[in-house]
């Protein structure tokens, strides 16, 4: 196996692990971390298959930067939500049974 | 021309953001208004001289990023513009001046439509992805825009949705770069063929889901009732007249073009968007049909329309399909678009926003419930509407193909639709109880909702037109 490869296996492993996260926890703070580290498996999936005969390509790693623009923004976006909700229900969870 | 739709939905909404909260609003409706009118010449262009393109920066594919208006994209981005600009006027009217919910409204508004017309326009994958995140967090944003703390837990839940959906998406787009080596659809399609890799069947399998779980596709349908039922009327009229087609017309764009070889090769696939259609289709109305918000009950009924959106992926190989799925998208989008809008107004008026508390307003508000008929119209797929040319395609399209199922889908669905939109007449005409109020509401407000459900019934008028533009490739 390849450094590329490992690489590869290890960032689908992290995908996998913040997407079971984000579904399966309950506390909010915890999702959004999730949800990073789901992020980061696939900046790591695009870099290291990206690789010819050991010389990396740089539009992968361009485009990893705007992913990274992205998940921040992302990011910033569901933390200012989480603490808006926090000052209205003095919760840090969605509850279950707000669904109709 | 191209550009200009992307960019002008941009500045407007950077203007609007600098003129601090609550203001631009005749900023906005003017570049609306300059969209639409982009996007009726685009369409003329193209059924003129066939599909354009321009080359973002001079800079072209693979090193660039190309732009390409063919007839879908121009049809999609034609009925965002048209949806939009009723709605932006509807917007004015309904809020108050001094509604918290407007103060990031107007460059929220701009932004999302700023990704969407990338979206339609975009042939890079990884751009693609851009334009998904800008639009689902400018949603996210106005969902949560209302304020009140199940505003902010629905936008959570979108947001999470959304965010899981575009990261599958991602991993996919991921793999193919890793395979090809280039995220153009354009060349990607000479490059997967069917000998392809598992590995692009498993990210073709990533990417699909992903959007599904955007278009809120049965089962992953459980975000989008909490969050086009609870925001504010333009914001859920927006929502699901328009944002959820988005990512439909992802998974259609790379069913037809780089997955289009992996399709036919699996035959059996074609039934997989199918099978969560129809379940799609009954679930959504069976819950339509329960719902006592009123609201609740237009937003399940999103759910069950857009399952008809699905039913027409084992119908593309013959031509006509790919019409039928647009036509209904169109007829949906109108009648959705018109049914929150009226619904809002309803709930304005009465201060009720069950569906039980409806009784009487057929008397005092007649215009709005006409508009919420004349939607419900469509929606049921009765003469001359656009939904009833959509469903008439799609029945005599599965028929011609003996297949017995989708025919029957559409016309279960068609008769569940009646029941729910009846149920809504129905308490309409009841006598009001004695000393209920109805606060009068600004003229605007019903005649843009009535505007736009003429609008999705007389569009089957002009049928053929529609369906010429999206044959231009």
């Amino acid at each position: 196996m390849t450094g590329g490869l490992l690489f590869a296996s290890v960032g689908v492993i992290l995908f996998a692990m913040g997407v079971a996260g984000v579904l399966l926890l309950g506390h909010l703070l915890r999702r959004i971390l999730a949800f990073n580290i789901m992020g980061s498996g696939t900046f790591l999936v695009l870099v290291a298959l990206a690789q010819r005969n050991g010389i990396a390509d740089p539009v992968p790693q361009a485009m990893v930067l705007t992913g990274i623009v992205v998940a921040v923004a992302a990011t910033a976006l569901a933390l200012a939500l989480a603490r808006r909700l926090y000052v209205l229900t003095g919760k840090l969870e969605l509850s279950q049974d707000d669904e109709e | 021309m191209m550009v200009w739709l992307i960019l002008l939905p941009l500045l407007w909404a950077s203007l609007a953001f600098m003129l601090g909260p609550s203001r631009g609003v005749w900023l906005s409706i003017v570049g609306l208004a300059a969209q639409l009118w982009l996007a009726f010449a685009l369409a003329a262009e193209i059924v003129g001289s066939g599909a354009a393109m321009h080359a973002v920066g001079g800079w072209g594919a693979p090193l660039g990023i190309d732009l390409v208006a063919d007839g879908l994209s121009a049809a999609m981005l034609l009925l965002t513009q048209c949806i939009a600009l009723p709605l932006a006027v509807y917007a004015h009217a309904y809020f108050k001046r001094d509604d918290p919910a407007t103060t990031y409204f107007w460059p929220l508004v701009g932004f999302l439509l700023a990704g969407l017309n990338a979206l339609f326009l975009s042939t890079d994958l990884f751009n693609i992805y851009v334009t998904l995140e800008l639009l689902g967090l400018a949603a996210v944003g106005l969902v949560a825009a209302g304020g009140g703390a199940q505003q902010i837990a629905a936008a959570l839940r979108y947001l999470f949705a959304t965010l899981v959906g575009s990261g599958a998406y991602l991993l996919g787009v991921a793999l193919i770069y890793g395979t090809y080596g280039t995220v153009s659809t354009v060349t990607l399609v000479s490059l997967i063929g069917a000998d392809a890799p598992d590995l692009v069947w498993i990210a073709g399998g990533l990417m699909v889901l992903g959007l599904m779980l955007k278009t809120a596709l049965f089962p992953f349908h459980f975000w989008l009732p909490p969050a086009h039922g609870g925001a504010p009327a333009p914001v859920s009229a927006l929502l699901s007249a328009v944002v959820v087609k988005a990512s439909f017309y992802l998974v259609l764009r790379l069913w037809i073009g780089p997955f289009s070889s992996l399709t036919v090769v699996a035959s059996l696939v074609v039934w997989f968007p199918a099978l969560l259609g129809t379940l799609a289709v009954f679930w959504g109305s069976y819950q339509a049909i329960r719902a006592e918000r009123l609201k609740m009950l237009i937003a399940y009924s999103t759910v069950a329309q857009l399952g008809y959106l699905f039913l027409i992926f084992p119908l593309l190989a013959s031509a006509g399909a790919l019409q039928a799925g647009i036509m209904q998208a169109f007829a949906h989008g109108l009648a959705k678009a018109a049914m929150f809008a009226a619904a809002g107004t309803l709930i304005k008026a009465t201060g009720q926003e069950m569906v039980a508390g409806l009784a009487g307003v057929a008397e005092r508000l007649p215009v709005t419930l006409f508009a919420f008929g004349l939607a419900g119209i469509t929606l049921m797929g009765l003469p001359p509407s656009a939904g009833f040319l959509a469903k008439w395609q799609l029945i005599e399209l599965a028929l011609s193909q003996q297949h017995w199922v989708i025919a029957f889908v559409v016309l279960v669905g068609g008769l569940l639709a009646a029941v729910y939109v009846f149920r809504v007449l129905r308490q309409a005409f009841l006598l009001a109880p004695a000393g209920s109020v109805v606060t009068p509401v600004p003229r605007t407000l019903e005649w843009t909702a009535f505007g736009l459900a003429a609008a999705s019934v007389l569009l089957g008028l002009r049928g053929v037109e529609l369906m010429q533009l999206v044959g231009v490739t």
